[in-house]
């Protein structure tokens, strides 16, 4: 391979997950990351950049965690994908194989099947510490010599070998293509066909293709049809190919080891692991200890991470004030205020809360808890339709469900991932806790239950409860329709625990925020602005109309006083296409006990549900303070019901309001998120007839129920 | 030898036995490709509340399975 001075080095990182393959990542690019997609699917591909030396640049992609080269999930997908074709222009010009040394021998299997490929490999043997304590001593001079690869030898943790493997990915050493294992002898005629209608050189690529054809993303259908055939006519059996594959590396690598591996059995030395295991797994104490883990979780969720929102809520609107009060009045100021910046807000008051939830689970990941919590929860899980690793997309849905949503794509069998996409957005995500607490407050009178719970905060708890209840039995009736394509699986691996790399759960939190505010953002900002068109136009001159109608109704308001503009903002809303648009809804939700007012502010939720709290104080004529929550729950418990001459807000509104908010599919963000992550627009356009439906009727249980 | 009768579904907590063969081609393949191969040692390390799943130890480190999947390997 030559290196010349303007040519950038692709390197691609590979492993078993939690070999520390983030962590090298890390340290190779530091901040000089970025994340994009892979071309056709919605996995996330981390690239960076390093410098090797004076004239030489690397680009690293960091690719997801595999133990072989026979994919299991969406996730593990990738790597085939990137790795089937040495001539495409993406393919990596080497391939860094990091190793557990502590699992050498499981780990060795994935770096045999790299090598086989014909790919230039580094070997970059990690946790050697690690392994040293559990009795296996390696020589790394011996493998490398047995495997006639180049051996580095790092610790991910601190950063030491770093130096050395830069060095050897400036100078690396061409491997003759000697394979561990040669499929020929036992597939010699599809084998030499496809590599002559491929033109490939390599006996295990040609086999690959046999064996994945019809996974590979980017073959042409063709190519596809041809390999099909091929596999037909040589009645190859994939799976006792790859059943002997692993069973005669495997026998590779143990003679390998027996010379180079010094392996003294640390009987119960180890036993660390598996004795927490005993208490964190235990019947009582585990679940416990789990319920804990949650209870902090939400602590933090609801109760810390308020401070910064209210920062970042008080700052958006100290900008807004400002720009009104700088900028000349016009369409243009209030498009930017009132339409871009406001739902830039909307995104950004998120981001507390994202970087909490990633924390979280970013810590208890690299602890190695979280693959516990799966294997706690495995059986509780299996009725609903779901499995242990469920839980995560789960538990993120509480913050939002976009991030949870995509964080299903770990979950190797279809129906279980389709199950949980489809019911993680029941979890009562944030955006809905303003609607709750403005809600609650108007209705639910502030006193102490036995002492010292808080009836509202019961009420906000059960509302919690009845999301949660109604995801998992939506589960268990999904678990009933759904035909099982798949077959489910829980092998997965228990890594030992392990003190959090806090530099990793720092990049997973930036990571994450990043992704959440341009991917969700820009949905968020966009309806934004198309909802404050729809909210600021309307048929006709509706300024001139709001002002006359003002002056007609309200004659005792004087002109150009706060409560006069007020006035005419909230006509204005009436008469825009929004407010036509509530009117228009009003006989459809009016069985709900829902009037005009609520509908057009169900539409704006579209945006996100928290903009519910915006859109009341527009039309009830609160004026550009009315993000004051206090102010906007005063004018609401003022607000008379014209039929009744009683307040609008009783408590059977309120109510049937709290339950339609829970329920339904308020969220376009999650819409364009399921639809990416299912490929198509039936679920979402289930997903939304679903929601809406429960929510429509449970609202009118409840109403009917309170009145 | 006769046909083996106990897998690893039986052990006991602590227990230890050697894997033999497989009744489940789609599961052999997940299991082989994690290390848990025809002659190796296996130990019940620990089991989830309910009993199911469970964890073992092979090859070096915690795999858990549920016990259903552990019962298509049979041991010697």
């Amino acid at each position: 391979m030559s290196i010349e001075k303007t040519k950038r080095l692709k390197v691609a990182l590979l492993g078993n997950p939690n070999a520390g393959k983030s962590s090298l990542f890390n340290h190779l690019t530091g901040l000089n990351q970025k994340i994009g997609n892979f071309p056709g699917v919605t996995v996330d591909k981390r690239t960076g950049t390093t410098r090797i030396s004076d004239n030489l640049q690397a680009e690293i992609i960091d690719l997801p965690g595999i133990y072989s080269l026979y994919p299991k999930s969406l996730d593990e997908q990738i790597v085939l994908d990137l790795l089937h074709n040495k001539k495409d222009e993406s393919s990596p010009d080497l391939l860094l194989v990091v190793i557990d040394a502590s699992t050498l021998k499981r780990n060795m299997l994935l770096f045999t099947q790299i090598r086989d490929l014909g790919f230039p490999v580094i070997l970059v043997l990690n946790m050697l510490d690690l392994a040293e304590k559990r009795g296996i001593k390696i020589d790394p001079l011996k493998l490398e010599k047995q495997l006639n690869v180049p051996i580095v030898a790092i610790n991910a943790r601190t950063g030491a070998g770093i130096a050395e493997l830069k060095a050897a990915i400036a100078c690396p050493v061409h491997t003759p293509p000697e394979s561990y294992y040669k499929p020929e002898p036992l597939a010699s005629g599809i084998i030499s066909e496809v590599k002559e209608i491929f033109s490939l050189d390599n006996d295990y690529q040609a086999i690959l293709l046999a064996h994945q054809y019809d996974n590979i993303r980017g073959l042409p259908q063709k190519e596809r049809e041809e390999l099909a055939r091929l596999v037909n006519k040589y009645s190859f059996d994939s799976k006792a190919f790859q059943s002997k594959e692993t069973i005669a590396r495997y026998d590779v690598i143990t003679r390998i080891l027996r010379e180079t591996v010094d392996e003294k059995p640390v009987d119960d030395k180890e036993l660390g692991s598996t004795k927490i295991d005993r208490v964190l797994t235990h019947k009582v104490f585990g679940y416990l200890l789990f319920f804990l883990v949650l209870l902090l979780l939400f602590q933090a969720i609801f109760a810390w991470a308020s401070y910064p929102m209210d920062l970042i809520d008080g700052g958006i609107a100290w900008i807004n004030g400002a720009l009104k009060q700088n900028l000349p009045e016009g369409p243009f100021t209030d498009l930017l205020t009132d339409g871009l910046i406001a739902g830039l807000g909307g995104v950004l008051i998120f981001i507390p809360q994202i970087a909490i939830l990633f924390a979280f689970i970013s810590i208890l990941e690299e602890s190695g808890y979280m693959s516990r919590v799966m294997f706690l929860m495995d059986k509780l899980m299996r009725p609903f339709g779901m499995s242990g690793r469920s839980v995560v997309p789960l538990i993120s849905g509480v913050a939002c469900a976009v991030p949870a949503i995509m964080s299903t794509r770990s979950i190797e069998n279809w129906k279980e991932r389709l199950i949980t996409i489809f019911v993680t957005p029941l979890m009562s995500c944030s955006a809905r806790i303003p609607v709750f607490t403005i809600l609650i407050a108007l209705v639910v009178p502030e006193k102490d239950v036995l002492g010292f719970f808080n009836l509202q905060g019961i009420v906000l708890m059960g509302l919690y409860l009845l999301g949660f209840l109604s995801a998992i039995l939506s589960g268990w009736v999904m678990n009933k329709i759904l035909k099982n394509k798949q077959r489910s699986f829980f092998i997965m691996e228990l890594p030992s625990y392990r003190i959090p790399r806090w530099k990793n759960v720092g990049f997973t939190i930036y990571e994450k925020v990043k992704t959440f505010v341009l991917e969700a953002g820009k949905v968020i900002v966009a309806i934004s602005i198309v909802l404050w068109v729809l909210a600021s136009y309307g048929p006709g001159d509706i300024e001139t109309t709001a002002v006359s109608q003002v002056k007609q109704e309200l004659p005792e308001l004087a002109e150009a006083t706060p409560e006069f503009e007020n006035a005419v903002s909230g006509k204005k809303l009436e008469l825009s296409y929004a407010g036509k648009f509530g009117h228009f809804i009003e006989p459809v939700i009016r069985p709900l006990g829902f009037d005009w007012k609520i509908g057009v502010a169900l539409i704006t939720s579209f945006a996100a549900r928290e903009v519910f709290i915006g859109t009341m104080s527009t039309i009830y004529s609160v004026g550009d303070s009315g993000e004051d929550e206090a102010t906007v729950k005063q004018r609401m418990k003022e607000e008379i019901n014209p039929k009744t001459g009683g307040p609008m807000y009783t408590p059977a509104l309120a109510f049937s309001l709290l339950v339609f908010y829970l329920f339904a599919m308020q969220c376009m963000s999650t819409l364009a998120v399921v639809y990416r992550e299912t490929k198509g627009w039936t679920w979402p356009l289930l997903q939304l007839v679903y929601m809406t439906g429960l929510a429509y009727g449970l609202s009118f249980i409840t109403f009917n129920i309170f009145s | 030898m006769g046909e083996p009768k106990k897998s690893i579904a039986d052990l006991k907590i602590g227990e230890k036995g050697i894997v033999c063969c497989f009744k489940d081609e789609e599961m052999s393949l997940k299991l082989l490709e994690m290390g848990c191969l025809p002659g190796s040692t296996v130990e019940l390390s620990n089991k989830a509340p309910f009993g199911d799943p469970i964890c073992i130890k092979v090859s070096g480190y915690n795999l858990s399975l549920r016990l259903e999947e552990a019962a298509t390997v049979m041991l010697r």
